[in-house]
């Protein structure tokens, strides 16, 4: 198994080295010089060749390309242009902060996911089945962004019992675990949490489905086992596929957080990334997308490799 | 934003040669069972009837969409001559949404009909002929892979721009790697099957193969995963209108009029909520659309 | 174009209707760091056959012994990794010989009844006129090939032909797929356990039916199977595999009547008997198959074989005449150092 991981982790290489490649060229498929996004336009043309030649624009793109992979392997992801601090530090504060929302919603949405699921799948009634389809489909179909949108208008607008905006009060520097900042913590995460639902519990339900509808169960029945026993073995075995789409989820939430960060002004990446684009802020923008790529890559690696644990049916090595 | 869903599994389960009991001809038969789902009949109504709206509005006498007016702005739903109120700089909300619907369907549909034609013949071609073309095509398809598809599409819009054109090329290039990799994942297993073997066996070339043996059996899942995604592109390109990436003012679109409307919130939030709601119901009934075709296509003899 | 006509005979009839040498099919197992764990299934090594015309060879041995993958071979569905083949006198895939594609003209193969062994979107029509179509033959001549075919394989053609793969039964199915061999009128038709899936009664008729069709169509017949009793009834001679070699080759009469190779005795002695008077005296086969990927030295059949001697794992017995059949033991080989091979 080791050797799968180490397999796997090799493969990565090349796809790593694909990314960056596309990371690099995003800035160039931006219309117009660079430059112009650094410089107002009426800027003396020694200064543009100056400072084109302090960020190397001046050089072929191979050139460019393997200066700026250089630059990025030992950690330096560059200078904002807005805000003239590290690139690193200011994603790494923001990743912080995305982090904290995608566990809440991942840990209340994967929870109830797999709750109503399980209870589809086992329910006798129809109706229950029904109830349940009908939730994740609600759960994929509605843009979480104006469900964002919604519960504002409810819980802070007409109610007034939920902040609208903001990662906490308004004096706060960051995100603590008390009171006030979970408030704020509530609404971003129900919106967060819909498609994830939604998408877990439709797996859940039919994994379940389906291993309910095999053999072996019904041998353990035969063989006199309780229901609750039972419900282990299936859990068990409906477990990887689960655990295959619920990392997938995980990693689209950290990844794609960034219209519910908007709608929340929650400081994470997606909003970092956000103003990045009106800004023009290339290497924050830059910098966030590899970062939150090489994150994705790496959960979807371990995802796969904890399937290879947990599946015995999958070959390993 | 799930578009790396199961979805390989699922496609994989109806490449299986299943029967269409007691009919004749299998796309018949899918035909004759969509016939009789009621829920996916009353999707495709409801569809027609946005359609057929958004297309035919110029003709519907509707008022003026870009017509603004600074006196009668965020006017509630039922006022006079404004049935559902208007928006911020005193559109008709009611025409607004109308017109909308051209084009938010417009980006949601053309991203997934581009990619399927680019994604669909790059995953077959990679299915069938194997080998290093196949590790070359997917290897390519990995790298975008290793984003999540909001992040892609953000990223590449917010590199290239805003504008409907930059947003539909956006679109495309996100949803080809999955509808390559699910195209793929079913030409292989067909490509695995005896008749195909029979089929090499009797010297017919390779294009003549996929044609007659390959394509009708490989379209059906193809399809069937395709338009799922078309629920997911439409939230995909209203959210980056909504991001300002997308569609470029005074041009109506469900997205960014739920942008624009933001600020009307305290005022008038059943009005700043409306245009999410069209695009709930068009992608429920995509879904369920979606739903309808597959439990169509997966028969048991 | 020609216009589909059966080809014609070259060489006469002694000359043999294919010939394949030292045909080597080595599979990469994958695994390890890199995806390639570096070693190999040897399903098919240097494995050697000729067939006469109008003979029917019948290839016996277990499942995962490289009968399939000779048969992909020999039709060329898998390229081999080395080796020759001639058919009637030419190299197949060399400069001076035919394609590939010629030698699919001659040579057609028959699938085992699977599901998927017919297009279930195609009617049977359709399917039996593609590899016709296909090489340029018109629409309004390939029906009537169509009904030609389904005539002489016994199914109605007005019935039939309009009818989808899973409104037939198995039998009828395999009927449709002999059918489908048969339609670029070969010379040689392999069959890859045709009738393995049928059930025994539908298994009989299916098997007078292919015996009749030779006779009537001037065919040549590989047939290969695990089941030793219809090979023994169809065949005229009889090529026993093991591991991806050849362990004995003979007429049917002198395989079935003095088996040599010890592995054959043992398949031949493990056919349970109606007569209550045959009783086993061979030794049974002893031990599960090896595996194809790390074959034993020497003798690949020496774990297995009651006989086995210190000479079986260090030589590989060549396959030697022995008068009637050929037999690849070494105590067969007079002078081999087998304990029980003549001295010479």
């Amino acid at each position: 198994m080791l050797l799968y991981a180490l397999r796997r982790l090799l493969y990565l290489v090349p796809v790593a080295f694909g990314v960056s490649l596309l990371v690099f060229a995003l800035v160039h498929l931006a219309p117009g010089d660079p430059i112009s996004a650094i410089v107002p336009p009426d800027a003396p043309q020694e200064v543009v060749d100056k400072l084109k030649e302090y960020y190397g624009f001046d050089k072929p793109l191979p050139v460019q390309y393997f200066r700026w992979l250089a630059v990025t392997l030992t950690g330096d992801l560059g200078t904002s242009i807005g805000t003239g601090r590290p690139v690193a530090a200011e994603v790494a504060s923001a990743f912080g902060n995305t982090i904290i929302l995608a566990i809440a919603a991942t840990l209340f949405a994967f929870s109830l996911a797999v709750v109503l699921g399980t209870s589809a799948a086992y329910a006798k009634s129809r109706i229950v089945d029904r109830l349940v389809t009908m939730i994740s489909l609600m759960g994929v179909s509605v843009p979480h962004f104006w469900l964002a949108i919604v519960l504002v208008i409810v819980f802070s607008v007409e109610m007034g019992v939920l902040p609208p905006m903001g990662i906490g009060p308004e004096n706060s520097t960051g995100w603590r675990f008390d009171w006030p900042h979970l408030k704020h913590m509530i609404l971003p995460t129900i919106a967060l949490s819909v498609i994830p639902l939604g998408v877990v519990t439709r797996t859940v339900r039919s994994t379940v489905k389906e291993t309910l509808n095999m053999e072996f169960v019904t041998a353990l029945h035969a063989k006199g086992m309780r229901d609750d026993q039972i419900l282990r073995h299936v859990l068990k075995n409906a477990a990887p596929t689960c655990l295959a789409v619920m990392g997938l989820q995980a990693g689209n939430l950290i990844g794609g957080s960034i219209l519910i960060e908007t709608v929340f002004a929650w400081p994470g990446t997606g909003f970092l990334l956000n103003s990045a684009i009106f800004r023009r802020d290339l290497p924050i923008l830059q910098g966030t997308t590899l970062v939150l790529a090489g994150f994705f890559m790496l959960l979807n690696l371990t995802v796969d490799v904890i399937q290879t644990m947990v599946d015995p049916r999958i070959k390993r090595g | 934003m799930a578009v790396q869903s199961p979805a390989v599994d699922i496609a994989a389960a109806l490449v299986r040669p299943t029967a269409a009991s007691a009919s004749r001809g299998y796309w018949p038969s899918v035909g004759r069972r969509l016939r009789r789902d009621p829920v996916t009949l009353l999707c495709v109504g409801v569809l027609l009837l946005v359609v057929l709206a958004s297309v035919a509005a110029p003709l519907l006498g509707l008022a003026d969409p870009y017509k603004t007016s600074m006196l009668r702005r965020l006017y509630p739903l039922g006022s006079p001559n404004h049935l559902l109120g208007t928006d911020e700089l005193g559109r008709d909300m009611f025409a607004r949404l109308i017109y909308g619907g051209r084009l938010s369907l417009f980006m949601g549909v053309t991203p997934v009909v581009c990619a399927l034609l680019v994604g669909g013949m790059l995953g077959i071609t990679a299915g069938f002929v194997g080998g290093k073309v196949n590790m070359a095509i997917m290897r390519v398809m990995d790298v975008f892979y290793a984003f999540p598809s909001v992040l892609l599409a953000i990223s590449l819009s917010g590199a290239m721009g805003a504008g409907t054109e930059n947003t539909l090329l956006s679109l495309t290039l996100v949803f080809i790697p999955p509808i390559c990799r699910v195209s793929e994942s079913v030409t292989t297993q067909v490509r695995g099957f005896d008749f195909v073997d029979a089929a090499r066996a009797s010297g017919a070339s390779a294009l003549t193969i996929v044609r007659v043996h390959v394509l009708g059996n490989v379209l059906g899942p193809i399809l069937v995963y395709a338009t799922s995604l078309i629920s997911v592109a439409i939230i995909l390109a209203a959210g980056l209108s909504f991001l300002g990436l997308g569609v470029k003012p005074p041009e109506p679109e469900w997205g960014l009029m739920l942008n624009t409307l933001r600020q009307a919130i305290y005022v008038n939030p059943v009005l700043a909520a409306l245009p999410g709601v069209m695009i709930f119901i068009t992608s429920i009934c995509f879904n369920l659309m979606s739903d309808g075709l597959r439990a169509a296509m997966d028969v048991k003899a | 174009m020609d216009s589909l006509l059966p080809l014609e005979d070259r060489g006469g009839p002694a000359q043999p209707l294919l010939l394949a040498s030292g045909l080597r099919k080595h599979f990469p197992v994958p695994g390890g760091l890199l995806g390639r764990s570096g070693k190999v299934v040897r399903a098919v090594d240097d494995l050697s056959l000729s067939v006469a015309k109008g003979e029917t060879l019948g290839v016996v041995g277990e499942s995962g012994c490289g009968k399939s993958t000779v048969a992909r071979l020999l039709i060329r569905l898998i390229k081999p990794d080395r080796g020759t083949m001639v058919l009637d006198g030419d190299p197949v895939d060399e400069p001076h010989g035919i394609t590939v594609n010629e030698l699919r003209r001659q040579v057609q193969m028959v699938f085992q009844d699977s599901y998927a062994s017919l297009n279930p979107r195609l009617t049977i029509g359709e399917t039996l006129a593609f590899a016709p179509k296909a090489h340029g033959l018109p629409a309004a001549e390939a029906r009537a090939r169509v009904r030609d075919l389904l005539d002489k394989v016994g199914l109605d053609p007005i019935n039939y032909a309009e009818r989808y793969p899973h409104e037939l039964s198995g039998g009828q199915r395999q009927r449709v797929n002999i059918a489908r061999a048969l339609a670029l009128r070969p010379r040689l038709v392999i069959l890859d356990e045709a009738v393995s899936a049928l059930d025994k009664s539908v298994e009989a008729q299916v098997l007078n039916m292919l015996v009749d069709l030779k006779t009537e169509l001037g065919l040549t017949y590989i047939f290969i199977s695990h089941d030793l009793n219809v090979v023994q009834y169809l065949s005229d001679r009889v090529l026993v595999m093991y591991l991806g070699k050849i362990v004995e080759l003979g007429s049917v009469e002198a395989i079935y009547g003095n088996p040599q190779h010890p592995y054959t005795r043992a398949l031949l002695s493990a056919r349970p008997s109606m007569d209550p008077r045959r009783r086993t005296k061979e030794a049974p086969i002893q031990g599960d198959p090896p595996n194809p990927i790390d074959p034993p030295s020497g003798c690949r059949f020496r774990t297995r074989c009651p006989f086995a001697e210190d000479v079986c794992a260090r030589f590989e017995p060549p396959l030697a005449d022995t008068g009637a059949q050929a037999v690849a033991c070494h105590m067969r080989v007079a002078g081999s150092g087998h304990s029980k091979a003549a001295t010479s």
